[in-house]
């Protein structure tokens, strides 16, 4: 088999697997799978810029937050419908992510981090300066009957967890294609060697820029989505707490692979719960992975996997 | 379970004041009592949500301690309906992703009856959505205004302790008429300041005050010194709320910013919830007001309700750990789990609860009590529960610091805490 | 209050601010000087430093003062040594690898804190200060009969916020002899300089390296110290501080140790100031993001020479 068909037989496998087990899971390992769905969309979205373009941001939860507050206030205070609201989430994620881009881009290495961090905090603060529309921190409840979207009621667990599988299958799909694709190429350039890049002609600056958006647009888009399954949108979401998460999923899973982001959340998902009904201290569980992580699977898990056993993972 | 025969209440608040309602509303529903042929011996689940870790910790440490307890006495006096009682600790992490999380937990895993607990506002917010959609009973101890706001769901209901706007509206007329008129406001600069900003401003206006400068301070923020130069010389009062970790130093700095010449000062004991009076810094704090949900030290009438709870919970007459005279309480919330238990004990008896399928028979008995008379099941104090708002109503109390112990000087009456409906859950459907 | 008091309260607390954050921040600047790895886990080195005050002060009873000074010198070595301790058994394992520092000192911020959440409690705690006067302070005005002197209403400091600010002028000054004279000092900038000349000129860069991860650890605990009769010892204190003293250090340029002190100085001062002119969370939305745009249009910091 070439590589290229191992290739789609794994990700296409996967997404297959997922879709089965929307009838077969259980009540609550489906709603878990919903959640995890959506928020490896988030990885995805951070993978791209830290994994494969060699950019390590730690404020990746003001593009998730755009998202989330770009559907939410829409429907709150516009009376959007879902579908609409939905691309308004988009729309703020691209442009944040281009003004970020473009401010933060002239940075690199730590800078780049605390910049990204700086422009996350100031983005918390102004949904907490902006109280009256966004509630602050207590955030807001999207009612059930404002979540229903060509007729589909997303509080359904069924068709939340279809809507979270459609998101995360596009999310996969769309990096696939593109580190595959001449950009995504040239995003790897820039992460091995970003001189060399510039040396053999490439605008380093606007294949970064494009990285920045593409992200940015893909974390608004589950941040969207998020809100919109889930009910809620809530100024925590833009905490930088939640721009940390994104950076341990993509490590964890292994930085700069496509399933990678997946299986980070699925992996920390679990430990946080599976531990957490064997004691109360499961912070500690999870410090202690965390830390044995680094020490004997420094690449992550598909990183791992890749480098001992199937070396054409994407 | 549409099927289930709606029951049609009408009462005024005050003549209701004067009955027992809470047997008045079993007694009106004489057919759910078919039910109780069908008990089984399998303890009756209540999932509860513990801020176990993350900034509400102190508080959930607390809520723990009481909700085991009260489950203990409920247990000792032979449980639910002839079935035990069995709390299913989870921790929120004081998150409202997480705290979600644990509702499904409860729901689809633990197959918890209900789910019971937790005091932050945004925990609840997050977490209302998801117990609706599964259709679980979702008590909530939290003192946010979100339940009678209408923002949450018929399966929401916070039956065990009073919310931030009955609380603020009720103390304007005590600060107006004794303390001064002329009120400068701190508060911390989200959600649950904001509420406090907005109903205490609106009550002292029609009390014939004036606010006169309002001070919000960011949540992320550990010295407070250099905001209090914005309190006007003209002010006669400082009215205070702050929550968090940094409570402490916050009411510290604020005695040493205004040294010998202080304003009246009036805060809600949140500012200091968990915090021991003896601290060292807050001796300025002689002869000021707070307000509490309950009072910390045992006063002189105090009621064999509050001796009785205080024992069960293992607290000592100044509101500290009988263990550890360090270990100070959050007397003024706490009080909400044990009422809430009791409420949920008494809403399926009525009911005749046997297991999740009377999940709506359960929402429908709790909205059809009114009175709940001071009792061991209310040690606070009498409780006016709305079937509507899903809302509890009860009296308040403002407390003076005198000789570093909180004394009762005023409480102010069920009347003064309540305002016109803003939701009527009971028209949703289940 | 006028704005001229104001303003001058607002520079003392932004004064007490700086001392502190000096502290932490020299600390880190160290550390990420020398080994060139972000310790996540260096705001749980301050937290560890406030929460062992506590439990010393308490231990040793009697006088405050002299339970105070007792905090002062066993909490850093405490803290100090755990931290080598986790070099040794961590951070040298991942060849100071910078990702991997960082997932693991990740991990080891979940550790310490839940650790302390179990030991401590969430409780926020007092620790009693050695001493704490308050003085009030003057201003002038122009009045009638020329200058005079008056005292606005609170204008004030305490004798214990003073002291702060001076035990962190003394604690740096000997950080920066130990670093600018002394043999230590001379192995550690060699090192920081070129590793491998320096590993290749006999000097044992490892345990080098768990020196200055103990050394920067014990910087951040004696904050931790000094900063706990003002605030309250608390498991989560540690979160805001690794934020503050990680925007320091790149303001200042990396590992330039004069430049996170004028950086620390900078944050603090403009923290108390710009408080003064906006409402608060408008002003810590101005000042975080002056931080962004200075790093934006000067990426290497503003007293940095070579970039980041």
């Amino acid at each position: 088999m070439s590589n290229a068909a191992k290739i789609m037989v794994l990700h296409g496998g996967l997404l297959a697997l997922l879709f089965v087990l929307n009838f077969t899971l259980p009540a609550y390992h489906h709603g878990n799978l919903a959640r995890i769905m959506v928020l490896a969309s988030f990885a995805i979205g951070y993978n791209i810029m830290f994994g494969y373009t060699g950019l390590l941001s730690l404020g990746h939860a003001m593009f998730f937050a755009a998202g989330m507050y770009g559907m939410a206030l829409t429907i709150r205070h516009l009376g959007f419908s879902p579908a609409p609201a939905l691309i308004a989430g988009l729309a703020a994620g691209v442009m944040l992510s281009l003004v970020v881009g473009l401010l933060a881009l002239r940075t690199a290495g730590v800078a780049f981090m605390i910049v990204t961090l700086m422009f996350a905090q100031a983005g918390y603060l102004t949904i907490l300066l902006f109280g009256t529309w966004t509630r602050g921190d207590e955030g807001f409840v999207i009612q059930q009957a404002e979540r229903i979207l060509w007729g589909i009621d997303l509080s359904d667990p069924g068709s939340r967890y279809l809507a979270a599988l459609c998101l995360f299958a596009a999310c996969l799909l769309i990096s696939l294609q593109l580190v595959r694709s001449p950009m995504g190429r040239v995003f790897i350039a820039i992460r091995e060697n970003e001189d060399r890049a510039q040396l053999l002609g490439y605008n380093v600056f606007r294949y970064k820029l494009m990285s920045v958006v593409i992200s940015g647009a893909i974390c608004a888009a589950a941040g969207a989505f998020y809100g919109l399954l889930f009910g809620y949108a809530g100024a925590t979401f833009a905490t930088v707490q939640y721009s940390i998460f994104p950076l341990l999923w993509v490590l964890l899973g292994g930085a700069g692979t496509i399933i990678g982001p997946f299986l980070g959340v699925l992996f920390m998902f679990y430990l946080i719960d599976l531990s957490s009904g064997l004691t109360t201290a499961y912070m500690l569980i999870a410090g202690f992975v965390l830390v044995m992580i680094t020490l004997f699977a420094p690449q992550g898990i598909a990183g791992e996997v890749r480098r001992r056993i199937w070396g054409w993972l994407p | 379970m549409s099927q289930t025969p709606k029951t049609k209440l009408t009462f005024s608040r005050r003549t209701a004041l004067k009955t027992l309602a809470a047997g008045a509303g079993a007694a009106t529903l004489p057919l759910w009592a078919r039910y109780a042929g069908a008990q089984t011996s399998e303890p009756i689940r209540i999932g509860f949500q513990k801020h176990a870790t993350g900034i509400g910790a102190s508080y959930g440490r607390w809520y723990d301690r009481t909700s085991q307890a009260a489950v203990k006495l409920i247990n000792d006096g032979g449980g639910i309906n002839g079935r035990m009682v069995e709390l299913v600790t989870e921790d929120d992490g004081t998150d409202p992703k997480r705290g979600a999380e644990v509702v499904e937990k409860f729901a689809t895993q633990h197959n918890c009856d209900i789910g019971f607990g937790t005091l932050f506002s945004h925990v609840v917010i997050g977490s209302a959505p998801r117990a609706g959609e599964l259709k679980i009973p979702y008590f909530v101890v939290s003192e946010g205004h979100h339940v009678a706001s209408g923002a949450l769901n018929r399966y929401t209901l916070q039956p065990g302790i009073t919310d931030v706007k009955s609380q603020v509206q009720a103390m304007a007329p005590f600060v107006a008429s004794n303390l001064g008129k002329k009120v400068t406001m701190i508060f911390p600069d989200f959600a649950f300041g904001h509420d406090h900003r907005d109903y205490f401003s609106a009550a002292i206006e029609a009390q014939g005050g004036e606010v006169v400068e309002m001070i919000a301070i960011p949540p992320t923020e550990t010295s407070f010194t250099k905001y209090f130069p914005r309190i006007p010389r003209d002010t006669e009062v400082i009215y205070h709320v702050m929550v968090g970790p940094a409570v402490l130093t916050f009411v510290k700095e604020l005695g040493e910013f205004f040294g010998p010449s202080r304003p009246e000062i009036f805060g809600f004991i949140d500012s200091l919830e968990a915090v021991d009076m003896a601290s060292p810094g807050l001796e300025f704090l002689e002869g000021t007001y707070f307000w509490e949900g309950n009072p910390r030290y045992a006063q002189a009438d105090q009621t064999d309700y509050d001796k009785t709870f205080r024992a069960a919970v293992g607290v000592d007459d100044n509101g500290a750990s009988v263990s550890d005279p360090k270990d100070v309480s959050t007397y003024a919330h706490m009080f909400g789990c044990w009422e809430t238990l009791h409420v949920i004990k008494a809403g399926m008896e009525a009911c005749s609860y046997t297991g999740p399928a009377d999940r709506a028979l359960l929402i429908e008995a709790v909205e059809a009590m009114t009175d709940m008379p001071q009792s061991t099941a209310h040690p606070q104090g009498t409780k006016l529960f709305n079937g509507k708002t899903h809302q509890v109503f009860g009296p308040q109390y403002i407390s003076k610091v005198t000789n570093g112990k909180l004394i009762v000087a005023h409480t102010a009456g069920i009347e003064d805490t309540l305002y016109p409906d803003e939701v009527d859950y009971t028209t949703q459907s289940f | 209050m006028d704005f001229g008091p104001f303003l001058m309260l607002a520079t003392l607390e932004g004064l007490v601010l700086a001392a502190v954050l000096a502290l932490i921040a020299s600390g880190l600047s160290l550390v990420f000087g020398v080994m060139r790895v972000v310790n996540v886990a260096h705001g749980e080195f301050y937290m560890l430093g406030a929460v062992i005050a506590w439990w010393v002060t308490s231990a040793v009873g009697g006088s405050p003062q002299l339970a105070f000074v007792a905090a002062l010198v066993i909490a850093p070595i405490v803290v100090g040594a755990l931290a080598t301790l986790a070099d040794m058994t961590i951070l040298k394992r991942l060849d100071y690898d910078p990702e991997r520092t960082i997932v693991a000192t990740i991990g080891l911020l979940y550790i310490l804190q839940q650790l302390t959440l179990m030991t401590y409690g969430a409780d926020a705690r007092p620790v009693v200060p050695p001493f704490n006067t308050r003085l009030a302070l003057p201003w002038v005005e122009l009045g009638d009969n020329g200058l005079q002197l008056f005292w606005p209403w609170g204008l004030s400091i305490t004798s214990y916020k003073l002291f702060v600010i001076g035990a962190a002028v003394a604690i740096l000054l000997v950080v920066w002899a130990m670093m600018t004279r002394s043999r230590v000092g001379l192995v550690m900038r060699a090192t920081q300089l070129d590793s491998e000349t320096a590993q290749a000129f006999g000097i044992p860069v490892e345990r080098v390296y768990a020196m200055v991860f103990g050394i920067g650890a014990g910087l951040a605990a004696l904050a931790g110290v000094l900063i706990v009769p003002i605030q309250q010892a608390h498991y989560l204190m540690g979160g805001d501080a690794l934020l503050l003293a990680f925007i320091v250090v790149i303001i200042g340029g990396l590992g330039s140790l004069p430049g996170t002190i004028l950086a620390a100085l900078l944050i603090g001062l403009s923290d108390g100031i710009i408080s003064v002119f906006f409402s608060p969370t408008l002003a810590k939305i101005i000042a975080t993001l002056l931080v962004a745009f200075v790093l934006v249009f000067r990426p290497q910091g503003l007293f940095g020479t070579r970039p980041a």
